[in-house]
C-alpha cells in the first residue's frame, strides 16, 4: 500500500475528464485541476471508439 | 406554437455535459422575461423531447448529434436576444475558468498530463461506454483514478481494479459518486472537516449521510475512499475494499475505519471482517441489508443503520458503551408532534410514499420500514408490493438521457405532485442532499410541488404530512440551515437523519403501535 499511503502525503493535482462542474468546483476550493476538453469519439459509437482507440495512442505520440 | 418569440441558437460541433446543459438551462430559464428554455445536444432523443416541449424549431431540427441545441422561448423579442447573450457570456466565462492561464484545453489525458505532469488524480465521468478505456490508460500513466461514470462493466471493473492493485493505485468505482482524499471533496462529497475517521464506501449517499453526521457531531473525515457499488459483490470480490482497507490501516491519521455499503457476499464479508479485525483499530460494519444484527466483535461494531455507524464510531473514538436509538431526544417531543399530525389525517390516509434522490437512503428506509408497517412496493425490488412505497428516482431507469435527481428535480417535483392527489397517502417523506457538485437549491426546488401538493390534499378535504432530512454540512454551496428553512417554511418536518426521517413518518401512518415499538411504554 506504500503506493496508495504516499499519495494520502500528497497534494490532491486533479486531471478532470467529464463534467466540467466537478472541475469549476475543484478550481472554486483552489484544488489545482486541469480539464480535458473530452467529446464523444467515432460520433458517439462506443465499439467504434475502441478501435480508434488505439490509432488514436499513435496520433498522440506524434503530436 | 405556444406564445411569445423564439430564438434557436445553434453550436456547432460544441460537445457539452449533460450538468453543465442542465446549469445553463435553468439560468437561461431563470433570466428575466425568459418563458421556456431547453440546452440539448442535438441527438435524436433530445430532438424528440424538443418537439414533446414544441420548442424543436426548424434550426433545432437540421442540428446535428454533435450539435448544441439551445432554444428560448421569452414573452418579447428583447428578452429572447438578452437570453442569447446570457448563453453566450455563460459559455465564454466557464471557458475562461477553465483554461489555466489561457492554454487551449487539452484534448486528452496524455496531452492533459503533458501540461500538468504532476497530476496525480484522474476524475472520469464520461459516459459509461468511454468510460473504462480512459481508466485504463489513467491507471497505465500511474495515476489514482475515481472513476464517477456508472454503466461500466462488470468484467472491465475487474480488469481495472487488479490492474490497479498490481500498480498501488486507486480505483474508486464505477459509480463513484462520493469520495474525500486529503481534504478535497470529490463529486458529491459535502464540506466536512478533516478528521480522524477513515471511511471505505460503496455507497455514495450513505458516505455523505455518515459524514455529515459525523460533522454534526464535531468529528472529521481522514480519507474516505469510494469503491463502487458492485466492489463487494462475488464477481468483483472486494478487491478494493481490501486494498483501501489495508491503505487506512497504515494511514496514522486514520483512528477509526467505516465501511459502507450494501450487505456483500459471503466470502467478501469474511475477508473484510478479517482483515478490519486484523487492523486493530475501531471499525465499524455499516453493510445495510435486512435482518442486520447490531453485534460487536472485537474492535468491530455491526451496525443496521448510516445514523447508527456514526454514533458507534464516536462511541468508540471515546470510548464508551453505544446502543441504537430511534430518535435523538426529547422523545416527548417526537411523541407529541407524531399525534399532533395524526390528528390531521382522514380515516383513509394509512399510506407512506418514500421519494428519494439518494439510492442508499432509499434502501436504508426500505429496510426501517419493513418491520414497522409490512410489505413495501419499491423499484429497488423489482416485483415488491405493499400499500407503501420507497421510489429510488437515482435508478437507472428513471436517469435515461436525464441527469440524477441530485441535479434535476423535475421528476420528483411530479411525484411529489402526484402524492398530493392520491386520496390513501398520509405521509410523504424525502431526502435533500447537499454537496459540492449537487443542485445548488434542492430544496427550493422541491418546495413549490410540496406546498402544491399539501393545498390539493387539503382542497379535498384532508392534510399531506411531509416529512425530510437534509443530508448535508454547515459548510456546503447550498447552505444547511438555509434549506432546512425552506423545507419547515413549506410545512415539512426535517428530522436530523434519514433514519428518523423514515421512523417517523412509519408513527405518524402507524399510530401508537409503532410509537410504542419504537420509543417504549409511555411513562405514566
Amino acid at each position: 500500500m506504500a503506493a496508495v499511503n504516499d499519495f494520502f502525503r500528497q497534494e490532491i493535482r486533479v486531471i478532470n475528464l467529464g463534467l466540467e462542474a466537478f472541475a469549476l468546483e475543484l478550481e472554486r476550493l483552489g484544488v489545482p485541476v486541469i480539464q480535458v476538453a473530452w467529446s464523444p469519439p467515432a460520433g458517439g459509437d462506443p465499439r467504434k471508439a475502441a478501435l480508434l482507440a488505439a490509432l488514436a495512442d499513435e496520433a498522440e505520440e506524434e503530436e | 406554437m405556444s406564445g411569445g418569440t423564439i430564438r434557436t441558437l445553434i453550436k456547432k460541433s460544441a460537445y457539452q455535459d449533460s450538468v453543465t446543459l442542465l446549469a445553463l438551462a435553468r439560468q437561461l430559464r431563470s433570466s428575466h422575461g425568459s418563458l421556456e428554455a431547453a440546452a440539448l445536444m442535438g441527438t435524436p432523443a433530445n430532438k424528440e423531447l424538443l418537439a414533446q416541449s414544441r420548442l424543436l424549431t426548424p434550426e433545432a431540427e437540421t442540428a446535428g448529434t454533435n450539435d448544441l441545441i439551445i432554444v428560448i422561448r421569452a414573452d418579447s423579442i428583447a428578452a429572447a436576444e438578452a437570453a442569447v447573450l446570457q448563453a453566450e457570456v455563460f459559455f465564454t466565462s466557464k471557458q475562461k475558468r477553465l483554461q489555466t492561464a489561457g492554454r487551449l484545453l487539452p484534448r486528452s489525458l496524455d496531452s492533459a498530463l503533458r501540461h500538468f505532469p504532476d497530476a496525480n488524480l484522474v476524475v472520469i465521468s464520461v459516459p459509461g461506454p468511454f468510460a473504462a478505456s480512459q481508466a485504463r490508460k489513467a491507471l497505465s500513466l500511474g495515476l489514482h483514478v475515481m472513476l464517477f461514470s456508472s454503466n461500466v462493466a462488470t468484467q472491465d471493473e475487474v480488469s481495472l481494479k487488479r490492474l490497479a492493485a498490481k500498480k498501488g493505485l486507486l480505483l474508486m468505482g464505477p459509480d463513484c459518486g462520493t469520495a474525500i482524499l486529503n481534504g478535497v471533496p470529490l463529486g458529491f462529497a459535502n464540506a466536512v472537516p478533516r478528521g480522524r475517521v477513515g471511511f471505505v464506501a460503496a455507497s455514495g449517499t450513505g458516505l455523505q449521510q455518515v459524514t455529515c453526521l459525523l460533522a454534526a457531531r464535531g468529528e472529521g473525515v481522514s480519507q474516505a475512499i469510494g469503491v463502487g457499488g458492485r466492489d463487494m459483490t462475488e464477481n468483483v470480490g472486494g478487491l478494493m475494499t481490501l486494498q483501501a482497507l489495508d491503505a487506512l490501516g497504515d494511514d496514522p491519521a486514520t483512528e477509526c475505519i467505516i465501511v459502507i455499503g450494501k450487505p456483500p457476499a459471503p466470502v467478501v464479508r469474511e475477508q473484510v471482517g478479517a482483515r478490519l479485525r486484523a487492523i486493530g483499530k475501531p471499525g465499524v460494519m455499516a453493510l445495510l441489508g435486512r435482518g442486520v444484527k447490531v453485534r460487536r466483535e472485537a474492535e468491530v461494531a455491526t451496525v443496521a443503520t448510516l445514523e447508527d455507524a456514526a454514533e458507534a464510531a464516536i462511541a468508540a473514538l471515546q470510548g464508551v458503551a453505544w446502543k441504537p436509538r430511534p430518535f435523538s431526544p426529547p422523545l416527548e417531543g417526537i411523541r407529541q408532534r407524531v399525534r399532533a399530525l395524526r390528528r390531521t389525517l382522514a380515516p383513509q390516509q394509512r399510506a407512506i410514499r418514500g421519494l428519494y434522490a439518494g439510492g442508499t437512503l432509499a434502501h436504508e428506509a426500505i429496510l426501517i420500514l419493513e418491520p414497522l408497517l409490512g410489505p413495501v412496493a419499491t423499484n429497488l425490488m423489482p416485483g415488491s408490493v405493499g400499500q407503501h412505497s420507497v421510489l429510488d428516482l437515482g435508478a437507472d431507469e428513471f436517469t435515461v438521457g436525464r441527469a440524477h435527481p441530485m441535479l434535476d428535480s423535475t421528476l420528483r417535483v411530479e411525484a411529489i405532485r402526484q402524492a398530493g392527489r392520491e386520496p390513501d397517502v398520509a405521509v410523504l417523506f424525502l431526502d435533500v442532499v447537499l454537496g459540492h457538485a449537487a443542485a445548488p437549491d434542492p430544496a427550493g426546488d422541491i418546495t413549490p410541488a410540496i406546498q402544491a401538493a399539501r393545498a390539493e390534499a387539503r382542497a379535498r378535504g384532508r392534510d399531506l404530512t411531509v416529512v425530510a432530512s437534509v443530508i448535508g454540512a454547515p459548510g456546503d454551496p447550498q447552505g444547511l440551515q438555509a434549506q432546512v428553512a425552506r423545507l419547515e417554511a413549506a410545512g415539512a418536518w426535517v428530522l436530523p437523519s434519514n433514519a428518523q426521517a423514515v421512523r417517523a413518518a412509519a408513527c405518524i401512518a402507524g399510530g401508537e403501535p409503532v410509537l410504542r415499538s419504537l420509543l417504549g411504554p409511555e411513562e405514566a
